[in-house]
């Protein structure tokens, strides 16, 4: 199947990078990379339920500091290795993801992303006030200095951040080529007409919020050793939003290259700026970016080079499903 | 926690004089959001940027903020007729709103708020009046004058749009433009220029509002995040555009949040707010055709 | 003969304003019912109660032998009910094949009625396209069409669902001589393939010569349901029309 095929390219993708970054010999790549495979992740989340069902979470900031703070509170009960804390992040995060859906998907959607950034606050209230997990002073999760056979540890996280995101672009590939991928655009396209084709929209929002957040909180649970000193402050950190909702936004919210396109872009660029300019100003750059690109380049990055691929001479007949653009003379409102 | 009749009723009194400055900071939102549909959530941006005008005429002059927010309101006022213009072009227009329209607002959002970050840093700014400061002493009640003064302006403030809203043609208009569109075209009312004059006058009171905040409390640039789920919540439970529901939703809130501070500690009051518009969200009967 | 559709005592307001007044009509299999009334009389209302889409405040509908109060808009879809809408509402990002390929996918694979391979499905979704004259615009976007053409679309979309009660709503509006008599042609020839249908119509030439039955609706309350040469002669049908 395709699919299998897809992952394991990506995966050799993911390789051939992890040995570029070796040959540089310096450490900081990791970093670096990892950061920006971590908003891989985070965008490629967003997009399943902002740009498939149309349906816009402020909130990424929670997901992610759930799958954080779900790490720190298993590790003060007993250690375990990193990818088991990514799969109880992803749980936590998903059963979250589930239970907000719940509450607020059959109301309109800008009442549902109202809601999502209610919701992050709360967590982010509760979070502060549970001492357990350190409370608003903050938690140390103690990094090793090394693991075999992979050196330093920063490489080890690398990986497995590798793994998730393309364990995430495979997940939104898979979906969008599936029934699910179909039913989900009728959701964003128009949701009445959804449910009087058959489409039960409410389950399928659920399945949406609940894979979205539970990819967040995957992203997030190694966050703390990333880190070393996690605090609130650091996990439910707006950047976190506003990235996730820029790199899908800029990069094309159609399918799963936009949001890649978009984290690898705006990743890299921030992480460029944080070291030459002030991080400060870098976030300006992604507000301005994301603000102008939504009004000029309502599709992206991908939607433009769609609009040149499809003026070409040659005539190649555009991708079944585009963005639903200006101007469409059927729209009802 | 020490229970005292004398705390207990200086929460709910200090609770209903933050609700009616609440009301101020929502009204320009019942405006945009209950009444145009607009999800502006870059409404506590605006409002941060007006506090720092007046801190800064203050800071230099000396200038009593109040008054200084409201020589500025016309420039808030073609702000918003600006924005919302471009929001039309962009988006309405299209029928996008819903996705790229909030993500435009909230790239405002974060642009108006790293913008006042570059400048100002993080330290908290506040204004010197001479009505900063001095506590009025009724009974047991403790009233600073800091909060009971952009109280009774926040009133005034209120009043003032009701009365615009419901007096006026343009009030009119303005309430008409959200039923019937249509109906207004056939009137020679171009609902386009009711909908910029609407948004305007919604960015306009962010001005006034913006100072009444920074009188009651120190402002930095991250301030207004608390604002936005508070906002959304007022408005929400306020009835969506009724100025009147809006300021009795906010002294509720008000309320709550002060009891909650007073008696819980005040690191769990930002869960108030967002907490009733949760649950106002997750009971209303709101359908997918209803509102 | 049981109803396969029961609607009784139904009534919906919004606020204090009554759109739907106790309405009860019944539908037999294989029926094609006419519904009219003047502009605003809750046509429309009607149907979105009936399907789902909006919620009666009293009264029951029954459809098929089962009771559908309570049930989901895409629930009653998959029992057999499909619609148009007034406006119509294609889904704007998906070719017309893909359009299609909605109902068939989530009602009619449900129901396992269709065979999941793709290329069955496509082949579903060209043939109805022909059914209604779209074939030549299968891969276009609903953009791309004429507002007519949007109508067509509307109705193969409401005939993939391969429903027993079709209600077509205005599907007309808007339409030449030639091609209101298209409509009604395929229509006619669904009612021989055993689908009831409610056709509503302001087209009263379509409706008279469609219709073995006649309902009409004016503020609300149902004031004829017979033979539409009866309906039509009611001195309170006629008033309706021409103002009060």
């Amino acid at each position: 199947m395709r699919s299998d095929l897809f992952f394991l390219v990506c995966l050799a993708v993911g390789a051939a990078i992890f040995a570029a970054a070796l040959a540089l010999g310096n450490d900081y790549y990791f970093f670096a990379g990892y950061v920006v495979l971590q908003y891989v992740v985070l965008a490629t989340a967003w997009n399943i339920l902002g740009g498939y069902c149309g349906y816009v979470n402020f909130g990424s900031a929670a997901f992610f500091a759930l799958g954080a703070y779900s790490t720190v509170a298993t590790h003060k009960l007993f250690p375990v290795p990193i990818p088991v804390l990514v799969i109880i992040g992803g749980a936590v995060s998903g059963v979250v993801g589930f239970g907000m859906g719940y509450l607020t998907l059959r109301l309109r959607g800008a009442f549902f992303a109202i809601a999502t950034l209610a919701l992050a606050v709360v967590l982010q209230t509760l979070i502060v006030n549970w001492d357990f997990v350190g409370g608003s002073r903050g938690a140390y999760v103690v990094r090793p200095e090394a693991i075999a056979p992979f050196g330093s540890y920063i490489k080890y996280l690398f990986l497995i951040m590798m793994l998730l995101a393309v364990g995430a672009i495979t997940v939104a590939r898979v979906i969008e080529r599936s029934r699910l991928g179909y039913g989900f655009a009728t959701i964003r396209d128009d949701e009445l007409a959804a449910e009087a084709s058959g489409v039960p929209t409410l389950r399928l929002k659920l399945i949406a919020t609940t894979i979205s957040g539970g990819l967040m909180g995957m992203a997030g649970a190694p966050f703390p050793y990333y880190i070393g000193f996690l605090q609130p402050s650091s996990a439910f950190s707006l950047d976190y939003a506003v990235n996730s909702i820029a790199m899908p936004l800029i990069g094309g919210t159609t399918s799963w290259v936009g949001p890649l396109i978009g984290a690898v872009l705006l990743g890299s660029l921030q992480q460029i700026a944080t070291v030459t300019i002030s991080s400060a100003v870098n976030l300006l750059i992604v507000g301005f970016l994301l603000v102008g690109f939504v009004i000029v380049a309502p599709n992206g990055i991908t939607g433009l080079v769609k609009k040149y691929i499809q003026h070409r001479p040659l005539g190649q007949v555009g991708p079944r499903r585009v963005d639903a653009d200006a101007d469409a003379p059927g729209r009802v409102p | 926690m020490i229970f005292s009749f004398d705390l207990l009723i200086n929460a709910i009194v200090s609770g209903i004089l933050i609700g009616a400055f609440y009301a101020a900071v929502t009204a320009g939102v019942s405006i945009s959001f209950g009444i145009l549909d607009i999800v502006n959530i870059a409404h506590p941006a605006f409002i941060i940027l007006g506090s720092y005008i007046a801190y800064i005429v203050n800071a230099s002059f000396g200038f009593d903020p109040i008054i200084t927010s409201i020589v500025v309101t016309p420039a808030f006022y073609a702000l918003g007729a600006g924005i919302y213009q471009v929001y039309y072009v962009s988006f309405e227009k299209r029928g996008q709103e819903s996705l790229r329209g909030l993500a435009f607002f909230f790239g405002l959002l974060f642009i108006t708020e790293v913008t006042l970050v570059l400048y100002f840093g993080v330290d908290y700014r506040y204004v010197e009046a001479p009505y900063i400061g001095p506590t009025w002493h009724v009974g047991p009640l403790d009233i600073p004058l800091r909060i009971l003064m952009p109280c009774l302006v926040s009133l005034l403030l209120i009043a003032a749009l009701q009365l615009v809203l419901t007096r006026t043609f343009i009030g009119r208009a303005i309430m008409a433009v959200a039923q019937d569109q249509f109906a207004l075209k056939l009137l020679a009312v171009d609902p386009i220029r009711i909908k910029r004059i609407a948004f305007g006058i919604s960015i306009a009171s962010a001005s006034l509002a913006g100072a009444f905040l920074i009188i009651i409390q120190p402002v930095e640039p991250s301030v207004g995040r608390e604002y936005i789920g508070r906002v959304f919540a007022i408005c929400v439970l306020g009835g969506m555009g009724s100025l009147p529901g809006t300021v009795i939703a906010a002294m509720l809130v008000g309320v709550f949040e002060s009891l909650t501070s007073t008696f819980y500690g005040p690191s769990w009051a930002p869960a108030v707010s967002f907490g009733f518009l949760l649950l106002t969200l997750a009971v209303r009967p709101a359908g997918l055709l209803g509102r | 003969m049981s109803k396969l559709l029961a609607v009784d005592n139904l009534s919906k307001r919004f606020g204090g304003f009554v759109a739907l007044d106790n309405i009860s009509i019944a539908v037999n299999p294989g029926e094609r019912v006419g519904l009219i009334g003047p502009n605003g009389s809750g046509k429309s209302t009607l149907v979105n109660c009936i399907c789902g889409t909006l919620q009666n405040e009293t009264g029951s509908v029954r459809f098929d032998g089962h009771l559908l109060d309570g049930r989901n808009a895409h629930q009653r879809t998959r029992r057999g009910l499909a619609r148009t809408f007034q406006l119509p509402r294609p889904f704007a990002s998906l070719n017309l094949v893909d359009n299609l390929r909605i109902p068939l996918l989530y009602t009619v694979s449900v129901r396992g009625s269709v065979g999941h391979s793709p290329r069955a499905v496509e082949g579903r979704c060209i043939d109805l396209l022909r059914q209604v004259g779209l074939e030549g615009k299968a891969s276009r976007l609903p953009r791309e069409l004429t507002q007519v053409e949007m109508r067509k679309l509307e109705l193969a979309r409401a005939m993939a669902a391969e429903p027993k009660l079709l209600i077509a709503d205005e599907s007309m509006a808007g339409l030449t001589h030639s091609e209101v008599e298209e409509i009604l042609s395929l229509l006619v020839r669904l009612n021989d393939q055993g689908v009831t249908i409610i056709l509503i119509e302001h087209i009263m030439r379509a409706v008279m010569s469609f219709s073995q039955r006649l309902v009409v609706l004016v503020s609300g309350r149902k004031v004829a349901d017979g033979d539409p040469n009866d309906v039509v002669r009611d001195p309170e049908v006629e008033r309706a029309y021409l103002g009060q």
